[in-house]
């Protein structure tokens, strides 16, 4: 599975997610400038976390209207998959690519800590060898990651199932205190509703090993070259 | 010509930074304060275009760059 991996200007979980395809996953992978439009090598693309441009404006607003990101679509209709982490997931919501938005959290304060993930969704690329219902731990590190969205945009998620991680408590409850920024519904990752994009504010890159605590982030990846494996189906081109 | 677009967060949309400004205001001694809302000024200057035609453009460039629909409100005032 050929994974690239968007560097913007104040990108800085890069590198991360390229250790982890190269090194633990052992899968190909190659940076993406952001002025990049031909995406036709790759299988899945990654909107990596940081601060692209500063987060001036808004979080992601900017690189959400960058060459890459506008060439997403006839990426993602030609089959490709793209998954976006902190930045990333705002850039996506920024882009309209995902619905709703991500506003300064809550606590006013920048929260860098372990979390507990509930998945919600089991039935996508991203997500299709986890259980509903089982509980993942990866970190965040954000100061702006509160979802938002109206009340009918919130009801058309549920139904549509495209919550796919809500932020718990370790065993499992979603509650208000195991809710790290304000999260509308402790949402903290949604899918698009062709389930060709995800968005989560975790960080699965640094749960990828042992050494940094935790490998619940590989379930994502796994999940991902599973879904190459089994069906291929994503892969129309 | 001149323009300004004074971007706000919609009506309902809770607004943490200035409700820690009232906060901070009330602690100043300022309880009259009832609420707060943070915003930002957009001053633009631009060349080619007047009035109506400008106001257009920059109701282009909010729609497209300038505001998020999801959460913000704006008005545009043009200066001449």
């Amino acid at each position: 599975m050929n994974f690239g991996v968007v560097v913007f200007p104040g990108t800085w979980s890069d590198c991360d997610f390229h250790y982890v395809i190269s090194e633990v996953l052992r899968q190909p992978v190659r940076y993406v400038w952001h002025r990049d439009r031909q995406l036709d090598d790759f299988d899945c693309l990654i909107l990596p976390g940081g601060f692209s441009y500063g987060d001036y404006l808004r979080a992601g607003a900017v690189a959400g209207r960058s060459p890459v990101v506008e060439a997403l679509p006839e990426f993602m209709a030609k089959g490709g998959l793209v998954l976006g982490s902190c930045n990333g997931f705002q850039i996506l919501c920024e882009a309209k690519l995902l619905p709703g938005a991500l506003m300064r959290n809550e606590c006013l304060q920048y929260r860098c800590q372990s979390t507990h993930l509930r998945v919600e969704n089991a039935e996508t690329p991203f997500t299709r060898l986890m259980r509903p219902g089982q509980i993942l731990k990866m970190p965040i590190s954000h100061g702006e990651g509160k979802f938002y969205a109206d009340a009918e945009t919130l009801r058309r998620l549920r139904d549509q199932k495209q919550i796919v991680f809500r932020y718990c408590a370790e065993d499992g409850r979603v509650v208000k205190d195991a809710n790290p920024n304000g999260s509308l519904d402790n949402i903290a990752g949604v899918i698009n509703e062709e389930g060709t994009v995800l968005g989560l504010m975790p960080h699965p890159e640094r749960a990828s090993e042992n050494a940094m605590g935790g490998t619940d982030g590989l379930l994502i990846f796994h999940s991902l070259l599973g879904s190459l494996v089994e069906d291929g189906s994503f892969l129309k081109r | 010509m001149k323009a300004r677009v004074l971007v706000r967060l919609k009506p309902g949309i809770l607004d943490v930074q200035g409700a820690s400004v009232q906060r901070a205001l009330h602690g100043l001694g300022f309880g009259e304060v009832q609420e707060l809302r943070v915003g930002k000024v957009l001053e633009l200057e631009l060349d080619g275009v007047a009035g109506e035609a400008a106001r257009r453009r920059i109701e282009e460039m909010c729609a497209r760059l300038l505001t998020n629909p999801v959460i913000e409100d704006y008005t545009v005032e043009v200066m001449g």
